[in-house]
């Protein structure tokens, strides 16, 4: 009878217990690579293939995204507002929208399963194949090596990223609002760009820089600690991307929070 | 191509670098009751060993009994349990991160499977010590490659191909010019000749015996192979239910007067090793 009651807290007890040795792991190897970065040597030809790899490369996905995100966004904001007459806010929302909140969330969802599966698909077959003892056995530190730079490049893409994709959100809407629900072409802008304001941006790039840092840092350390051969490389591909796409909504809100509060 | 005229080539006079001969008196490497389990399973029990400077020592003992993991501890990549891991004296187990890594910076490794960088060019790989220390520069590194490549009877043109693109014993050869390039103190070989048939096995522990020898270097090898074994030690060591139950000339395996070895060596079915087959 006790164990019946019991047994699910024990459980309980054992998945929280798991989960904080999880959260203190991934911290302690975030500050490690963290420090890394402040000591020499730092690989800039890593930093900069990972930059490529984060930026240039999930470009055309970002583009897509935020420009059809912007094409959505006209049109329901348009049916919603026509029913109380205020079509003429279309404009200032779509904008408000998408820099404070979908530019970077869609943007960073999006670069999580690129990016994150590949950066744990990467250093999962490098731990499997013995090539990161390897890098230890060739006075390499495998952390500086190979997490650092990835971290540092996601962190800086990420908010670049999500800039090109806030532009291209807003002409998104700006296709939809003149072509199709007749708005004034000039007018259409002029309303984008009145009530936006630099805060708007800016606390979207700042939310774009932490996402950035967290794929980075899911896809490094799910592959850094993976085992056992293709299934575990697979198994940790597959975490790096669920976690981050978790971890980004959970701190979207936390993010928002605090800089709503201000 | 020829090979031997290569090498002989490239092989410079006084690669010896600093004090090779280590203390007097001291061994090289020491291990003491080192004890290392993976959750229940208790793969090394107390292994003592020691390997004397400008030795070549090999180890043998059974799949999976623990002499991968013997070396991972010694090359501190996997920390043991309990115990002692001496190298020219100083417990490496208790040495502060600094001091290790510079001892580590004098020891080379071949890996069981190569562990061949697959993101770089050979050639990368080959220097990949040197250049991480900044002994070269990269322009530099393709012509030490070069060299490096020519040692293992590698053509130069071989250093722009990917590992990939390399047949097995191609990635052993470059995995053995990899760890030797930066001309360690210390080398170990996890199975070098495992795979590939029997004379480019001779051949690659001939190139062992000559980098060995050429570098003044002490040498622990893991080999399953006996004929291997007695090419490329001076002194055997017999790793069996997680400690080293033997140690004696390589010369003696198979009339070494202990059981177990023989019947290891010899290959026989009966004796005092059972093999698990089902666990
Ligand atoms: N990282 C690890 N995690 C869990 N178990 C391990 C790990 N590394 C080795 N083992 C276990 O330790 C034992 C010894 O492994 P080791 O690789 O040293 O064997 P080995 O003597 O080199 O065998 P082989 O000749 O087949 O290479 C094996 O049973 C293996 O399952
Ligand atoms: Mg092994």
């Amino acid at each position: 009878m006790g164990a019946l009651i019991l047994d699910p807290l024990a459980a309980l007890g054992r998945a929280v217990l798991g989960a904080c040795r999880v959260a203190g792991d991934v911290g302690l190897f975030a500050l490690e690579a963290i420090s890394h970065l402040l000591r020499p040597p730092f690989y800039w030809r890593l930093f900069w293939r990972a930059f490529v790899e984060v930026a240039w490369f999930s470009l055309p996905v970002v583009a897509l995204t935020a420009i059809f995100t912007g094409m959505v966004l006209a049109l329901q904001s348009y049916t919603g507002f026509a029913r109380f007459n205020a079509q003429s806010a279309v404009a200032s929302v779509v904008v408000i929208s998408l820099t404070r909140e979908l530019g970077p969330v869609l943007a960073s969802l999006m670069v999580a399963g690129r990016i994150g599966a590949a950066f744990a698909a990467e250093i999962g077959t490098m731990r499997v194949t013995d090539q990161i003892d390897a890098l230890t056995t060739l006075s390499t530190n495998p952390m500086k090596y190979l997490v650092a730079p990835r971290l540092l490049a996601a962190t800086i893409a990420l908010p670049l990223l999500v800039l090109v994709a806030d532009i291209l959100g807003v002409m998104g809407g700006w296709l939809i609002g003149t072509f199709k629900l007749g708005f004034v072409s000039a007018a259409y802008l002029k309303s984008t760009f009145d009530y936006l304001e630099a805060d708007d941006v800016i606390s979207g790039l700042v939310k774009a820089a932490v996402f950035g840092f967290i794929v980075a840092l899911m896809g490094t350390w799910c592959g850094y600690n993976s085992r056992g051969g293709a299934q575990g490389v697979g198994g940790a591909t597959t975490t790096a991307v669920v976690a981050s796409s978790i971890l980004i909504l959970a701190l979207d809100y936390v993010l928002t929070e605090i800089f709503f509060a201000q | 191509m020829n090979a031997s005229d290569d090498r002989r080539a490239a092989a410079r006079p006084g690669t010896g670098g600093p004090d090779r001969s280590g203390r007097a008196g001291v061994p090289k490497i020491r291990l003491r009751g080192v004890r290392k389990a993976f959750g229940a399973k208790q793969v090394l029990d107390g292994v003592d060993l020691d390997v004397e400077a400008g030795h070549s020592m090999v180890i043998l003992g059974g799949s999976g009994s623990g002499k991968s993991v013997t070396i991972k501890c010694i090359l501190g990549l996997i920390e043991p349990d309990a115990g002692s891991i001496e190298i020219d004296g100083q417990d490496v187990l208790r040495l502060p991160r600094r001091e290790r890594e510079a001892i580590g910076d004098r020891i080379g490794m071949l890996f069981q499977n190569g562990a061949l960088f697959d993101s770089l060019p050979v050639w990368e790989n080959v220097c990949f010590k040197l250049l991480a220390q900044g002994r070269i520069t990269r322009g530099q590194a393709r012509d030490r490659a070069a060299e490096a490549l020519a040692q293992v009877g590698l053509a130069a043109s071989v250093g722009d191909l990917y590992p990939a693109e390399l047949s097995g014993g191609m990635q052993k050869r470059v995995a053995l010019a990899r760890a030797v390039a930066a001309q360690p103190d210390i080398i170990f070989f996890d199975e070098p000749t495992t795979g590939l048939d029997p004379i480019m096995g001779a051949v690659i522990d001939g190139l062992i015996v000559d980098c060995v020898k050429r570098l003044g270097a002490t040498a622990v090898s893991i080999t399953h192979d006996m004929a291997s074994a007695r090419r490329i030690g001076d002194m055997a060591a017999m790793i069996h239910k997680g400690r080293i139950s033997w140690t004696g000339p390589a010369a003696s395996l198979g009339h070494s007067g202990n059981a177990v070895v023989d019947q290891f060596a010899n290959g026989e079915r009966e004796g005092p090793i059972q093999m698990e087959l089902r666990r």
